[in-house]
Parts: structure tokens; C-alpha cells; sequence
């Protein structure tokens, strides 16, 4: 029997195309390839924030989400796995990138398998993903792991082989370590507060 | 079913002319759409609380209790009272004072308050926020039902021998709403009681007040207070009407686009498609809320926001004499029409209910009920 786990990708590349959303995709495409040795087939969601760009500002001011985003939210916090991808603007990520992960519920994205990866011009923005999204998705409890992958303009310039080091190899590093997350942990039990309310006499209890 | 306006008593320039009231204006205001709402023929207006500017409702049961003076029928009602920073002693206390003084004319809704500075200015956390709507209102709801209650519990200081006075009117606790955008324990809470459950739906999505009422009625039957479709539920609703819909669109635009609760987010139209927000013509408005009816089921009470935004007092008035001339009647009859016998109405207080039903006000008929939890605070109906 073939078991099957969802990964949510969430890029929050400007350009159409953009290199933050070629760097999701050929972790994506690493990621799946792992998924399926290990005997797990993945169903993959890309979710492009650009595309919610007007809803999120919406969501902030409004205090609800659109249809439309809260189809994207929900496929995050639902996901088994989630790849996040920002370009570094500013010595942080972007923030359209940060509107997203405002949003989502809190506890939404507890445990959760992450890969987090970024993009800019030059490898000296690099550690940005150690000092902002590292930290952010410390803070929102998720399980990232420990190899996160940088893409600088020059890295798309390297040959596409596995050397000690380049694009490719740590590409391959990562995703072979959220592969082995998602697929060592249960599928991720639909959370519905609605369909099975704490009764009552419990919650008075939990104060 | 019961219909009404609730005002938030918000002080907010009119974008249009730049013009902000004064406090004292905007009071005036306030009891001046109460006086209308019963003029028109509408049943019910409740009163917002809020402890910060640009707001101006801090007291209630004073401007309540100053319109229960100057009116014979209206419902007065609150949108919402914090039961999370008031004092539930204070509120049996003045709920109960207010009851007497309309002669039975009066409900309440609680809510929790989401203005962080309240809590900590009211000796309160807003971390807990839940804990204290639950805590609060047991006490309340203790209080309004036995004579005499020694309570104790983490939030406030104990009880000890304490009667709240004065009791209330006839024995009968006032009906009690309880009010929640997003929060499902709330609509448990509801349920629990056997308490009504308003939905100020003009901030959220369909299909998502449809699962809050939905949760609130499974609960309510789970509770043992009737069929699902007997629990007792309010909306909340969000019109501005012209003869031409094109009319109603560009007159309300510019308050739209400047309100503070939304403005400088999503268009007018996408506002509309999204939530229950009707600007339109009469028929639009009244066609869009009987359609509320295929979300929710057959309810209650339904409340229209009127005062807010910086509309001014004239357009306001001129809302509510389109209100209560052309749709409130219609949507009585429509909703009439569709309800099923067995759905009862809005719990009034006994004396409202004979009022209505056309004989006087009878004397002091005491109905105490038994002090137990859960028991509906009224089970009497307007007929």
C-alpha cells in the first residue's frame, strides 16, 4: 500500500518568473523524487503569494481572509510538509513573504516538517535565513530542518552537478532531510474546532 | 422575529465634509436613532460599550435607561456588554435595575472586547479572555437566579452571602445573547446555557458564520433544550439603501472607503461578495437578508448596524424610515411565512409577551424558575 503525504510550497517571489520560484521548484522536484524512494507519493500545492498580495493586506485590515486565501492557509496548515521560499530583501524576508505567516493561525504550523529557503543577489545575503527565517519558524513552533538552501544570482551560473557544496548538492541535502520528516511522521489529523467542540464542562475544568 | 439597529457609538468625521460630532452630539445621536427605531416600528436597539475614544457609549444602562422613558415597546439591548472587564456583580446589579425600570423591556449580549488596553485599564489580562466570558457569566447567571450566593472562584474576589438586588424583575433573569465572530467555545457556552447566540456577521464570510451557528445548534440540542432548530440565534447586518441601487453605491462609498473598521482594504464590491454588506435598493436589501435564512436556518433577531462611519444624523434617519416602511414589513411577512410552528420566537419577558399580544401589561405574576444551570433563562415567547 502506498501512503501519501501533501507538501504545500508557499514562494514569495515578485517576478513572473522568478528565481524564488525556480529555486521552490527544484526543491519541490528533490523533495517528491526522495518522498517516492522512500515509498511515500507526495501531492504537491504551490502556493504563489503574489497571487495573494491584495487579499493579504485585505485579511490585515478586515480581519477575515478572502475565500481564495483562506483555500491557501488552510492547504498550509494542513499540509505534512512545507517547503517556504522568500527572496532577502533588506537583510530579511520579504514582506509579502512575512504578511503570509501572519495570518496563519496560531499553532498552525506546530510541528509541522519545514524547509525554508531563500533567494538574492549575491551569497553575502545568505545567512539571512539563519537570522530571520530560521528564528520566525522557531517561533511558530514548526520542525524545520537543519539544512536550509540559499540561492544567489551566480549559483544559477554553477553546472548542475552534485559537488561538495554547489546549488545542487545542498538542494539535495534538504530535501532528503524533509523527505525523512515527513515520511517518518504521521499524517497530520484534520483539525476541525467546529465538527468536535471541547464540551463545555472541560473547558470550565481546563481554566 | 425581532428586528432592530445597534449602534457602536463610534465618533468618526464624515468623510465627505470632513465634520466630526461632539461627545455631546453623538449621544444625542445615539438616543435619537433608539427614539426612531421605535417610531418605525422596529423592536429592538441595542446600545455598543466601548472605554476608549473615538468612542462615546461607557454607560449603557444610563443611555438605556433614558431611552426606556421615552419609548412603550422597544426592546432595549446591548452590542455587546464586557462580561470579560465589567464586574458580573455590577452587571446583575444594573441589568437587573434596568429590567425593572423598562418593565421587562430588556436583554443583553455579551461579548469579550478585543481592545487589548481595556483589560489591563479594568485590573484584567486579555490572555484571559476566554476564561473570564466562562467565569464571569457563571456568577452571572448564579446571581440573577438564587437569592442568596456564596461564590468563589480564580478571577474575582469571593462571595460570601451576597443577594444581588434588585432581583430580577418577576423572578425572570433578562434573556442573555451570547455574541462571538470567531470563537466556537463561545457558541459552546451559548449552547450550554440555553442561551441565545448572535452573530455580528458584517465582518465575516458565509460559510463561516454557517459553521458558528451550525456548532451552536448541534450543542444546544446536545444540551437538552430543544431541537437544533429551535436554539435562538441572532444576525447581525450591514445595509444602505436608495431607491437606485447605483444611488445607494456612490453616496455609501466614500463612508466605506474611510471607515475604520475596513477602509483602505478591499473595494466596496469585493466587500459585498464577501460578507453579508448589502448596499443596494430596498428589494436588494431585502432579498439578500432572507437569503441569510439558507445560512443560518429560521432565526430570531436581526439588527442593522445604522449610526456609524460619520453617516450623518439626516441620512441615518432617512435609513431607518426606509427600513421600517418597506423592508422590515416585508421580511416579517416573508419570514413569517417560512418558519415552521414549532420554531419559537426570541424570548421577551413575560409582561412584554402579553403587551404584545395585545392584552395590558398584567400585574406581578412571579414565574421564578428553578436554580438550575442550564435551564433557559426564559422560556416564555413573543407570540
Amino acid at each position: 500500500m502506498t501512503t501519501s503525504r501533501s507538501l504545500v510550497v508557499v514562494s514569495a517571489g515578485l517576478g513572473q518568473p522568478s528565481s524564488t520560484r525556480l529555486l521552490a521548484d527544484r526543491l519541490t522536484a528533490a523533495v517528491e523524487r526522495h518522498l517516492r524512494d522512500a515509498g511515500v507519493e507526495p501531492a504537491v500545492q504551490v502556493v504563489e503569494l503574489r497571487d495573494h498580495a491584495q487579499d493579504l493586506t485585505n485579511h490585515l485590515l478586515t480581519g477575515f481572509p478572502s475565500p481564495k486565501l483562506q483555500d491557501a492557509i488552510d492547504a498550509v496548515v494542513g499540509a505534512d510538509g512545507l517547503i517556504a521560499v522568500s527572496p532577502i530583501f533588506s537583510a530579511s524576508f520579504s514582506g509579502l513573504f512575512k504578511l503570509f505567516f501572519d495570518v496563519v493561525e496560531r499553532d498552525g504550523l506546530a510541528g509541522m516538517p519545514t524547509l525554508i529557503a531563500a533567494t538574492g543577489g549575491t551569497a553575502r545575503h545568505s545567512l539571512a535565513l539563519e537570522h530571520a527565517l530560521r528564528p520566525l519558524f522557531a517561533y511558530l513552533n514548526a520542525a524545520t530542518v537543519a539544512t536550509s538552501v540559499f540561492a544567489a544570482a551566480e549559483d544559477w551560473g554553477t553546472a548542475g552537478v552534485a559537488a561538495d557544496g554547489s546549488l545542487v548538492e545542498r538542494i539535495d541535502r534538504a530535501a532528503a532531510e524533509l523527505a525523512s520528516a515527513m515520511a517518518v511522521r504521521a499524517p497530520r489529523p484534520a483539525r476541525d474546532r467546529f465538527a468536535d467542540p471541547v464540551p463545555f464542562e472541560d473547558l470550565l475544568k481546563s481554566q | 422575529m425581532q428586528f432592530g439597529v445597534f449602534s457602536v457609538g463610534d465618533i468618526t468625521p464624515d468623510p465627505t465634509t470632513g465634520r466630526a460630532v461632539s461627545e455631546a452630539e453623538r449621544i444625542q445621536i445615539m438616543i435619537r436613532v433608539a427614539l426612531k427605531a421605535e417610531e418605525v416600528g422596529l423592536d429592538v436597539f441595542a446600545a455598543g460599550e466601548h472605554h476608549n475614544p473615538p468612542f462615546v457609549t461607557s454607560s449603557p444602562t444610563t443611555t438605556l435607561g433614558f431611552i426606556a422613558a421615552r419609548t412603550e415597546r422597544l426592546i432595549l439591548s446591548t452590542a455587546t456588554t464586557l462580561i470579560t472587564t465589567n464586574d458580573p456583580v455590577k452587571i446583575a446589579e444594573d441589568y437587573a435595575m434596568l429590567q425593572h425600570v423598562a418593565h421587562g423591556r430588556v436583554d443583553l449580549m455579551m461579548g469579550r472586547g478585543n481592545t487589548g488596553p481595556v483589560y489591563p485599564w479594568f485590573g484584567q489580562d486579555i490572555r484571559n479572555g476566554i476564561p473570564l466570558a466562562y467565569e464571569h457569566y457563571a456568577l452571572l447567571h448564579r446571581l440573577w437566579r438564587e437569592d442568596v450566593v456564596d461564590w468563589e472562584g480564580k478571577l474575582r474576589t469571593p462571595l460570601t452571602g451576597f443577594t444581588s438586588v434588585p432581583r430580577p424583575l418577576d423572578g425572570v433573569p433578562p434573556f442573555v445573547w451570547h455574541g462571538s465572530i470567531r470563537s466556537p467555545e463561545i457558541a459552546e457556552q451559548a449552547a450550554y446555557y440555553g442561551d441565545g447566540f448572535f452573530h455580528n456577521n458584517i465582518f465575516w464570510p458565509q460559510d463561516h458564520v454557517k459553521r458558528m451557528v451550525e456548532l451552536y445548534r448541534r450543542r444546544w440540542e446536545h444540551y437538552g433544550h430543544g431541537s437544533a432548530d429551535q436554539a435562538i440565534v441572532g444576525l447581525g447586518g450591514h445595509v444602505f439603501m436608495r431607491k437606485n441601487s447605483q444611488d445607494a453605491i456612490r453616496e455609501f462609498r466614500p463612508y466605506f472607503d474611510h471607515a475604520p473598521v475596513y477602509g483602505g482594504g478591499p473595494s466596496l464590491e469585493d466587500y459585498m461578495a464577501e460578507t453579508p454588506m448589502t448596499i443596494g435598493s430596498p428589494q436588494q436589501v431585502i432579498d439578500r437578508t432572507l437569503s441569510f435564512r439558507d445560512i443560518v436556518g429560521d432565526y430570531q433577531r436581526q439588527l442593522f448596524l445604522a449610526d456609524h462611519a460619520g453617516l450623518p444624523l439626516t441620512t441615518v434617519l432617512e435609513q431607518m424610515d426606509i427600513l421600517g416602511e418597506q423592508v422590515v414589513p416585508v421580511l416579517r411577512r416573508e419570514f413569517a411565512a417560512l418558519k415552521p410552528a414549532h420554531v419559537p420566537e426570541a424570548p421577551v419577558h413575560p409582561r412584554v409577551a402579553a403587551a404584545r399580544a395585545g392584552g395590558d401589561a398584567p400585574g406581578v405574576e412571579p414565574t421564578a424558575e428553578p436554580a438550575t444551570a442550564g435551564t433557559p433563562a426564559s422560556a416564555v415567547s413573543a407570540s
